[in-house]
């Protein structure tokens, strides 16, 4: 009995060896890693989103006149809060799509009503909108360092769970699916413009 | 062991061929002045202000002038370099990287994770808009370099509660023109980068991954980490300066002159 239970023991170190080779531990590991990322990416979106009321409101006070564009701004910002990408949904490609064009959405918007606000020098030098500004600027700048960090933890990931040895374990325990890049691009994006004259 | 030194070898690899900028070293203290901005007693100067800073607060303030951005915009290079050199502490993330590119005229407080709250985005431009572009403007580089440092430094010596309120001054008192880059042009410039970047270097960083070590499954399962393994030693005892592997996320601002 006892010699039994020696020999278990001593089968047991290479067994789990053997078995921490196949990514038992290593697969997890990257994919909560990724999982973690995602988590700052939709935060750092979020922090945007909480500056558009704020904003929309400062460039109400002095342009009224750019209604359309402030309508816009907030009805993208009404669609891409309310689209959401669980983490365990990050393995399908179509969720992390709608929400990056959800996204897409909200930054055009963005990018247009901070080009008409080049109209307004009175609101260019307004110490409130400067102030949103830099968040502004300062929050695309995270987002863009988050997806990047999101990319990275996704590669390393998907680099694990389809290489040898880690590869088998990924397919025998956890049946790992390939998670989703995040590009960041605009909707329609892969069509070619159409040019009408 | 011999195990352990060669994973590390290949981390350290991997690293550097992930890094696609190349960053001036660390020299083992707080002012690098790459771009000779600087004469030895300003630096000098500078370098016990930031030692003291960081003796009082624990947080770690580092100078840094880059002679060539190689065509990176300050903020990818900011956190970049933060990371590389891992500026402030492991757990904390409480570092701040003042840096200055001549060539570029661009300047750049990057703030860690964990001084964000305190050195918030719209305030760290006030600081810049009118400490140190009204200086660099004029061709004053260590006085604007070090009146930057003394307005940070004031900044993150304040309690919580002063740093807020002192942010909400901020807010409402009047300053000069911005003039930064159009934002929608920055925005569409990160785009690129990101689709270039990830299509460039991302495909070689993945090699790190697949080295196959048996990891024990007891072991420190720290392999797919994107914080860890960053910036060395800490602190090391010598009396010389080094990052204690604090990370950054886009925290601060910038400007141009």
């Amino acid at each position: 009995m006892t010699s039994f239970a020696r020999r278990l023991g001593l089968g047991l170190i290479p067994a789990a060896l053997a078995l921490s080779g196949c990514g038992l531990n290593s697969v997890p590991t990257a994919e909560e890693n990724a999982k973690a990322k995602w988590a700052n990416v939709q935060a750092d979106y979020q922090r945007r989103a909480d500056l558009v009321p704020n904003l929309v409101e400062t460039v109400k006070g002095y342009a009224k006149q750019e209604q359309s564009v402030l309508v816009q701004v907030t009805e993208a910002r009404a669609k891409a809060t309310s689209v959401q990408v669980r983490a365990e949904d990050l393995s399908d490609p179509d969720k992390v799509r709608q929400f990056q064009q959800a996204q897409g959405q909200l930054s055009q918007g963005l990018g247009r009503l901070l080009a008409s606000v080049e109209a307004y020098p009175d609101l260019k030098s307004n110490a409130n909108f400067l102030a949103l500004q830099s968040q502004l600027e300062g929050t695309e700048n995270r987002i863009n360092i988050s997806i990047k960090d999101y990319n990275e933890a996704v590669q390393a990931y998907n680099t694990t769970i389809r290489t040898f040895p880690d590869a088998v374990g990924a397919k025998l325990f956890y049946g790992a699916e390939p998670m989703t890049p995040y590009e960041a691009t605009a909707p329609n994006a892969d069509r070619a413009p159409q040019v009408k004259f | 062991m011999i195990r352990l030194v060669l994973a590390l070898w290949l981390g350290v690899m991997a690293l550097s061929a992930a890094m696609a900028q190349d960053f001036p070293k660390a020299n083992g203290t707080r002012v690098v002045d790459a771009a000779g901005l600087l004469t030895p007693d300003v630096a000098a100067g500078l370098d016990q202000r930031l030692a003291a800073f960081e003796k009082a607060t624990g947080r770690q303030f580092v100078v840094a002038t880059i002679p060539d951005l190689q065509g990176y915009p300050i903020e990818d290079y900011g956190y970049r370099l933060g990371r590389s050199w891992g500026i402030g502490s492991k757990d904390k993330d409480d570092g701040v990287l003042l840096i200055v590119a001549p060539k570029d005229r661009k300047v750049r407080i990057e703030v860690g994770y964990g001084l964000e709250p305190y050195l918030t985005d719209a305030y760290s431009s006030v600081i810049i808009n009118s400490v140190i572009i009204p200086k660099f403007k004029a061709g004053d580089f260590p006085g604007g370099i070090s009146a930057g440092v003394d307005a940070v430094i004031d900044q993150l010596q304040l309690t919580p509660q002063e740093a807020q309120a002192r942010m909400a001054a901020a807010q409402t008192s009047d300053r000069a023109d911005h003039g930064g880059a159009p934002l929608a042009l920055l925005f569409w410039g990160f785009v690129l980068l990101f689709i270039v970047l990830p299509a460039l270097f991302g495909r070689r960083r993945g090699r790190r991954y697949r080295s196959g070590m048996p990891i024990i499954l007891w072991g420190p399962g720290d392999w797919g980490g994107g914080h860890g393994g960053w910036g060395g030693g800490s602190g090391g005892g010598f009396g010389g300066f080094s990052g204690g592997g604090g990370s950054f996320g886009g925290g601060g601002s910038s400007g141009s002159w």
